[in-house]
């Protein structure tokens, strides 16, 4: 069974159509990579999965999205609950304004863990997963802000990581960041990729084809080619799939 | 040629420039210079009557000695009673207008109708508190029914300024929140008010300034003429500073002796706002610091 199954997803922004008629499904443990130009429903469709889209007015959805089976647009679903499952990762680091000891402890005290011992063996465990760890060991109180962006952006993984998470989608997540902060993220999304199934939006072809087991090509919200990213990459089946990795538009 | 032009041009932009900081920089000194002189003015008059006596004794000989102990502590209980009213409410209605209310028409209509309350006169909000709290609850003249006036006076202020610090709170906080599971309440309690509390309580101590200052929404609510006791309940009558200052310089048994208790007064009103504004300040930048901007 696929980890995460769309069948026939559609999406309005009011009377935008900005996601039609995408099916594909997701394999566990993989790195799917969503790519296009600016603009194609990439992100849109990347928000359907932990029902972000929700905080948007006006938007409208048909079709089915499952993951582990389950239809997670049926009625009575626990959107929180899903959301534990189905971790994200912005573009920009947003940490709260809190020590970074209690931004990775967040997403465990509102889901209600009161166990002193293991919040704080998760919250060690989810910093070293993250490779944050040996970078912030000894200041654990002092404020998330006091880190790099770099940090900031893999203290954002570790806090998502905490609630032990299945999926964790990712939606530019170094975009704002600067070569060397880069690759360690990149490092740390293969090393991710043994427990966790990844979806990753990403606007740099080369990242794409570094990290990624699968390519997913949008343009003008339809998905034009799925498949392997060695075969999008190296023999695109359609003329502007090519186009587009090859930076001839875009 | 050109250049010259061009010299020419440069001169006369300088000059104006020149001009016009010149009277941006005059007005700004003007209104600095026309508060110390208020508050100089204030001081000079009144200093001579401050003494230890005067801020901890009861008025004597009809209002021309003693002090004006029982006015101090009836400021105060109405600044508490109005604040304790006005702010989790306030409060309340902020979040709801910013974070819950999707409705775009309700929210503008309970937008519009906060602002028309911040313009009614102090006065009206007088005549409002005597018919409602006075008369109709039955609370007579009292502390209760003062501070329920001056609360609903300052409310808008309070919603507004709520309204205000939520909205700029940034939202990849909120989003960050839900991507983890977080319901919209405890992202509000956890992430969004922590921010917003630094700000929320400059509505706070807009509000003091306000409340301890105002007349009219006491004169038929809760002050009193001379009343040389402390209240023992929240339904007894208070003499208020604003109120007592009135008293002293327009209708005072002898107006010409309780003249300089009148500036006095006015200083140790001046004095208990600034001193509530510096604590109210500090309890800002303790919130400031709490949530761990940098």
């Amino acid at each position: 069974m696929a980890k995460i199954e769309t069948l026939d997803a559609n999406l309005f922004y009011g009377d935008f159509h900005a996601l039609k008629n995408i099916s594909m499904q997701m394999e566990e443990n993989t790195v799917t990579a969503l790519i296009g130009p600016s603009g194609c429903g990439k992100s849109t469709y990347l928000r359907l999965f932990n029902r972000m889209n929700d905080l948007i007015d006006s938007t409208r959805i048909t079709g089915q999205i499952l993951v582990d089976g389950e239809d997670i647009y049926r009625k009575n679903i626990n959107v929180d609950e899903l959301r534990i499952k189905v971790g994200m990762v912005f573009q920009k680091p947003n940490p709260f304004p809190k020590s970074i000891f209690e931004n990775v402890a967040y997403g465990l005290r509102v889901n209600g863990e009161k166990n002193k011992s293991y919040i704080e063996d998760k919250v060690v465990q989810s910093l070293k997963q993250s490779a944050l760890w040996n970078e912030v060991s000894d200041k654990l109180t002092k404020s998330a802000f006091e880190l790099s962006g770099g940090q900031q952006q893999r203290l954002c993984i570790a806090r998502a990581l905490a609630i032990s998470p299945s999926v964790i989608l990712m939606d530019e997540p170094a975009s704002a960041l600067d070569p060397l902060s880069t690759a360690k993220i990149e490092e740390l999304i293969h090393e991710l990729k043994k427990e966790y199934t990844i979806v990753i939006v990403t606007h740099n072809m080369q990242q794409a084809s570094r990290v990624s087991d699968y390519t997913a090509f949008f343009y003008l919200g339809e998905l034009v080619e799925y498949g392997q990213t060695v075969e999008i990459f190296t023999k695109p089946k359609l003329k502007h799939t090519e186009n587009y990795i090859t930076g001839r538009f875009g | 040629m050109i250049s010259e032009k061009r010299t020419k041009i440069e001169k006369s932009k300088k000059r104006s420039e020149q001009i016009a900081f010149g009277i941006f920089r005059a007005m700004s000194i003007l209104v600095v210079g026309i508060l110390f002189f208020i508050l100089g003015f204030i001081v000079v008059k009144g200093i001579s009557v401050i003494s230890w006596d005067f801020i901890t004794k009861m008025p004597e000989d009809g209002m021309t000695k003693g002090g004006i102990y029982p006015a101090i502590i009836g400021t105060f209980c109405l600044i508490g009673g109005s604040i304790l009213f006005s702010f989790p409410i306030g409060v309340m209605s902020g979040i709801y207008i910013n974070e819950y209310a999707t409705n775009g028409k309700l929210v503008r209509f309970i937008r519009l109708m906060t602002n028309n309350l911040a313009g009614i006169p102090s006065i009206v909000f007088g005549l409002f508190g005597m018919s409602l709290f006075v008369n109709t609850l039955g609370f007579g003249d009292s502390i209760i029914a003062g501070s329920l006036t001056l609360g609903l006076m300052t409310l808008p202020v309070v919603i507004r300024t709520t309204e205000e610090a939520l909205k700029s709170v940034d939202n990849s906080f909120r989003h960050g929140s839900y991507a983890l599971g977080a319901s919209k309440l405890q992202t509000i309690r956890r992430v969004t008010l922590p921010i917003a509390y630094p700000n929320i309580i400059t509505g706070l101590i807009l509000s003091i300034g306000r409340v301890s200052g105002e007349t009219a929404p006491i004169l038929f609510t809760v002050a009193a003429y001379f009343l040389p006791k402390l209240p023992h309940s929240i339904f007894d009558q208070v003499m208020a500073l604003p109120y007592h200052l009135y008293v002293l310089a327009t209708s005072g048994t002898n107006i010409e002796e309780s003249r300089p208790m009148a500036y006095g007064t006015a200083l140790v009103l001046i004095m208990i706002v600034l001193i509530l504004n510096l604590l109210a300040n500090a309890l800002r930048r303790y919130f400031s610091k709490k949530v761990k901007m940098n």
